[in-house]
């Protein structure tokens, strides 16, 4: 009977075979376009599936590895399948189902040609992103990882005839590669000279460095996944690609590729360097708090939604890293429990990221495809055009904004708890820094919940700003289910925190050895470390809710005396009202951009009173940018100028330099 | 010690090498370079067989064989027929006039006997000393790459400075195996293909060989 044992791997190993199988057939047939809309997407959506099923199993069983007869010779591919992969695989088949699904509906006014490559394309990313969960060796991982980076650059060029987007995918993979040249040189630095048959996660594991080269490969580490997840100060491609890229590859990049960069970090900090550092924590901890305001600020002041929700995905990456910094604060303290609740927290607010900013960022595609707007200043009053749309992206906002019984509530509260909970550390310093940091945090997921009242605000509510908003069209069939998707995944995700969180013990007792369990020790009520200190029951919550809204309407259908009166509203003794009087995006970041003023570089103009044609532009752009990037485009224009001196265009040049260089060489050798 | 005959003979040819590699460099007409291009492959395929016969290495015989038919039948008849076809039998414009060139040939020959007694002196069998020379005809054939204005004279030198290389390996170190040999002796066939294709191109575009005019295609 057990001749056949099927393992996780082997169940993704074939998933990975379909999808570059998929791939490979929507560029063979680029000339039917509604074969692979219709048949390869939401057969990419079940491969999804199956491969979050996968993720799921594979976090009870012990992990599994394969050797790949791939790869350079001596040099085989490795593969491991462990708990922590297993979560991320769950979140990359969960977010992708939906969009996959998404996608059938979403690319079918593509061109034939393009929607092939696109197709192809859209698949090897998916396929890289896997890969780069699974790797077990530095080669398999760079390999995988570069693809992926390929693959979305592609992907984020879809529409290259533009050159703004050609520019913007430029900066992306300039910063993508000056990331993977960083995480080359920290995979170097944990080989520790070792030798090539080094290149493997488990000699790395097995190998002891000392702090000073652990540390080295812990920043490398950081900065180069940092450029991926876009932590300050290397967030600059992310605003750029985003809205540059179609809609679910937006998704895509938002909410599953910048978390295999989260990925990579627990990977290196937790799993292959076997001691951590204190100030590691700290550091990780300021700058995931710089990021998650900085790009929470930024949210708030965007125009473009996709901006917007680009910005937001910043800041969520910064509150990830502050929940990795305290994952490391707690480790190295000694203090397992409560490390284990920062890294739930940490865990668990990637699987919510994922859904909900997937679920954002595809709605904002049905909107640009029904308005051909991006501009929410041109938006406005869609909810009656958009009714699907509208209601599902309702869950996401809501969701994001953290408010309960959804899901981006249950994983901020656990970070705050982690922080609420932290006792006196032997460390005074980190003592004080904790209160602080957790007041960052209630900032930024305050500004959060304002961003998405504007987000969902301007674009929805109110009065259509154009007329040409008359005649948007809603969301399509599988563009409603795949939104279905990812509104049921923020829910489930928001009801069920007991059972997610013990799955996700599985990883903590992976990479730390410590669980945090659920002290209520009941389905209904989860409360990390202690029942005294605070507990939450989502399903309460809800009843609650549903209750109140009863009682509510049920008041109201009794009391009200049913006597109607319509009339204008009472228009401040000025008639001509049209819908472009209502409250903008630009008028609503403002009080925000007057606040944090000193961070942006404002540039406006304002149209004097007696201008008969006033024009007003404004953009608020980040100071960073000029001061830390632009001084090195300019240093590397120079050094290229120099270098280009050396070039003539002439062959004997060209060969005196080659001869010079040999005699050179075999004179000093 | 009395040195064997074959070393002395081995040693005359090598000298003979050098001295074609003087040659060509002083030569103006591309149809004699090419007829000194064959005589070096000749020399050199005897070179090759007289070690093959000394050292008793018989897949050596092999390789004098290819030589000879690559180098000294092949290859001179296919830039015959190129320099036929493209109608540049006319006498090559040098950048540097010869006698300067000549005073430097001398200056890397210096130059590279100093920088092979060491080397010799770890080389072992009948062939050391050779290394010089070898390393002098390459840095020679690189010399005449970099003063001539035309390109068949460059590929003419290319394939020379090949020669030298392949000299340095069979005398100095007695041979590379035959996979090798073969696999080097193919590359340069399929080089010359493509200079071939390449020559037509350029005359072509520039309506002309003359390299210089592609200083043109510089990005500015």
């Amino acid at each position: 009977m057990d001749d056949i044992v099927i393992l996780p791997l082997d169940v993704i190993g074939w998933s990975v075979q379909f999808w570059i199988v998929l791939g490979a057939a929507g560029l063979l047939l680029q000339r039917v376009p509604r074969l692979i809309n219709d048949v390869i997407f939401p057969l990419s959506a079940l491969v999804s599936l199956s491969l979050a099923a996968a993720g799921l199993w594979a976090l009870a069983v012990a992990p599994g590895v394969m050797v790949l007869p791939l790869g350079l010779p001596d040099l085989p591919f490795h593969l491991r399948l462990d708990p922590l992969s297993g979560i991320f695989l769950i979140l990359l088949g969960g977010a992708s189902f939906g969009v996959s699904l998404y996608s059938a509906g979403y690319f079918k006014s593509m061109a034939g040609g393009t929607l092939g490559l696109l197709c192809l394309q859209y698949h090897l990313f998916l396929v890289g992103m896997t890969l780069v969960l699974l790797a077990d060796d530095a080669y398999m991982f760079m390999v995988a990882w570069e693809a992926m980076a390929l693959a979305s650059y592609f992907l984020v060029t879809t529409d290259h005839s533009i050159p703004d987007i050609r520019k913007a995918g430029y900066l992306y993979l300039l910063i993508a590669h000056v990331g993977a040249i960083a995480i080359l040189l920290s995979f170097g630095v944990m080989q520790g000279g070792n030798g090539i048959a080094a290149y493997t996660f488990d000699a790395m594991r097995s190998a002891h460095l000392d702090p000073f080269w652990s540390s080295a490969a812990f920043l490398l580490a950081l900065f180069g996944f940092g450029a991926k997840a876009g932590v300050l100060p290397m967030h600059v491609w992310l605003p750029e690609a985003h809205p540059a890229a179609p809609s679910p590859v937006s998704a895509l990049m938002s909410g599953v590729m910048l978390k295999t960069a989260i990925y990579g970090i627990l990977r290196v900090t937790f799993d292959l360097l076997d001691t951590q550092l204190w100030w590691w924590g700290v550091l990780a901890l300021g700058l995931g708090l710089l990021t998650a305001v900085f790009g929470v600020m930024f949210a708030a002041v965007q125009g473009d939604m996709k901006r917007l929700l680009a910005y937001s995905s910043i800041e969520n990456i910064g509150l990830l890293l502050v929940g990795i910094g305290l994952t490391i604060i707690f480790h190295v303290y000694g203090k397992d429990a409560l490390a284990a609740l920062a890294l739930t927290a940490t865990l668990y607010h990637s699987l919510n990221h994922a859904m909900f900013k997937s679920l954002l960022f595809i709605g904002t595609g049905s909107i640009l495809h029904a308005t051909g707007e991006r501009n929410m200043g041109r938006l406005g009053g869609l909810i009656r055009r958009m009714p699907w749309a509208a209601a599902l992206m309702l869950v996401g906002v809501l969701a994001i904004s953290g408010l309960p019984p959804l899901n981006g509530f249950v994983s901020e509260w656990l970070l705050l708890q982690a922080f609420l909970l932290s006792p006196g550390l032997p460390n005074s310093y980190i003592n004080m820094l904790v209160p602080v940091a957790a007041a960052v945090i209630a900032l930024a997921a305050a500004l959060a919940a304002y961003v998405m009242v504007k987000f969902y605000g301007v674009i929805f509510l109110g009065q259509p700003r154009e007329h040409a908003l008359e005649h948007a069209h809603d969301a399509d069939i599988w563009e409603r289910i795949g939104m279905g998707w990812l509104a049921l995944a923020c829910v489930v995700l928001g009801l069920a925190p007991v059972f997610v969180v013990g799955q996700l013990d599985h990883v903590s007792q992976m990479l730390l050895g410590a669980q945090l369990g659920n002290a209520a020790g009941n389905w209904v009520f989860l409360a990390p470390v202690d029942t005294e200190r605070a507990s939450y029951s989502p399903l309460y919550f809800l009843l609650a809710v549903l209750g109140v809204m009863l009682l509510a309407s049920v008041l109201v259908r009794h009391l009200y005396h049913g006597r109607v009166r319509r009339s204008d509203p009472w228009d401040c003794g000025f008639p001509a009202q049209t819908a472009r009087m209502q409250d903008t995006a630009e008028g609503f970041g403002q009080p925000i951009r007057r606040i944090f003023e000193p961070f942006f570089k404002i540039e406006r103009e304002v149209p004097s009173p007696f201008d008969t044609h006033p024009r007003y532009h404004g953009q608020s752009d980040d100071r960073l940018w000029y001061i830390l990037y632009l001084p090195v485009k300019h240093l590397t224009e120079k050094l290229s100028s120099l270098a280009g001196m050396l070039q003539h265009g002439r062959i004997h040049l060209y060969l005196t330099y080659t001869f010079v260089t040999l005699v050179v060489l075999l004179v000093f050798v | 010690m009395q040195i064997p005959y074959t070393l002395q003979f081995i040693n005359l040819l090598a000298a003979l090498l050098l001295l074609i590699a003087f040659a060509m460099l002083a030569q103006r007409r591309i149809l004699s370079l090419i007829n000194l291009f064959a005589w070096q492959g000749a020399l050199l395929a005897v070179s090759t067989f007289i070690v093959a016969y000394s050292t008793n290495q018989h897949h050596l015989y092999y390789s004098a064989g290819l030589t000879l038919l690559l180098k000294v039948l092949l290859l001179p008849w296919l830039l015959h027929r190129l320099i036929n076809r493209l109608n540049v039998r006319w006498d090559v414009e040098t950048l540097i006039n010869i006698p300067t060139t000549m005073l430097v040939g001398i200056a890397l020959v210096i130059f590279s006997f100093n920088l092979a007694a060491p080397i010799s002196q770890l080389a072992e069998g009948i062939t050391r000393g050779l290394i010089g020379i070898a390393l002098a005809s390459v840095l020679l054939s690189l010399l005449m790459m970099l003063t001539r204005r035309k390109a068949v004279s460059q590929v003419v030198a290319f394939l020379a400075l090949e020669n030298g290389l392949f000299f340095a390996a069979t005398s100095a170190t007695q041979g590379m195996p035959l996979v090798v040999e073969l696999g080097i002796a193919l590359d340069v066939l399929v080089a010359t293909f493509i200079f071939g294709v390449f020559f037509f191109q350029i005359r072509e575009t520039f309506d002309s060989l003359d390299i210089t005019h592609m200083e043109k295609l510089k990005d500015d």
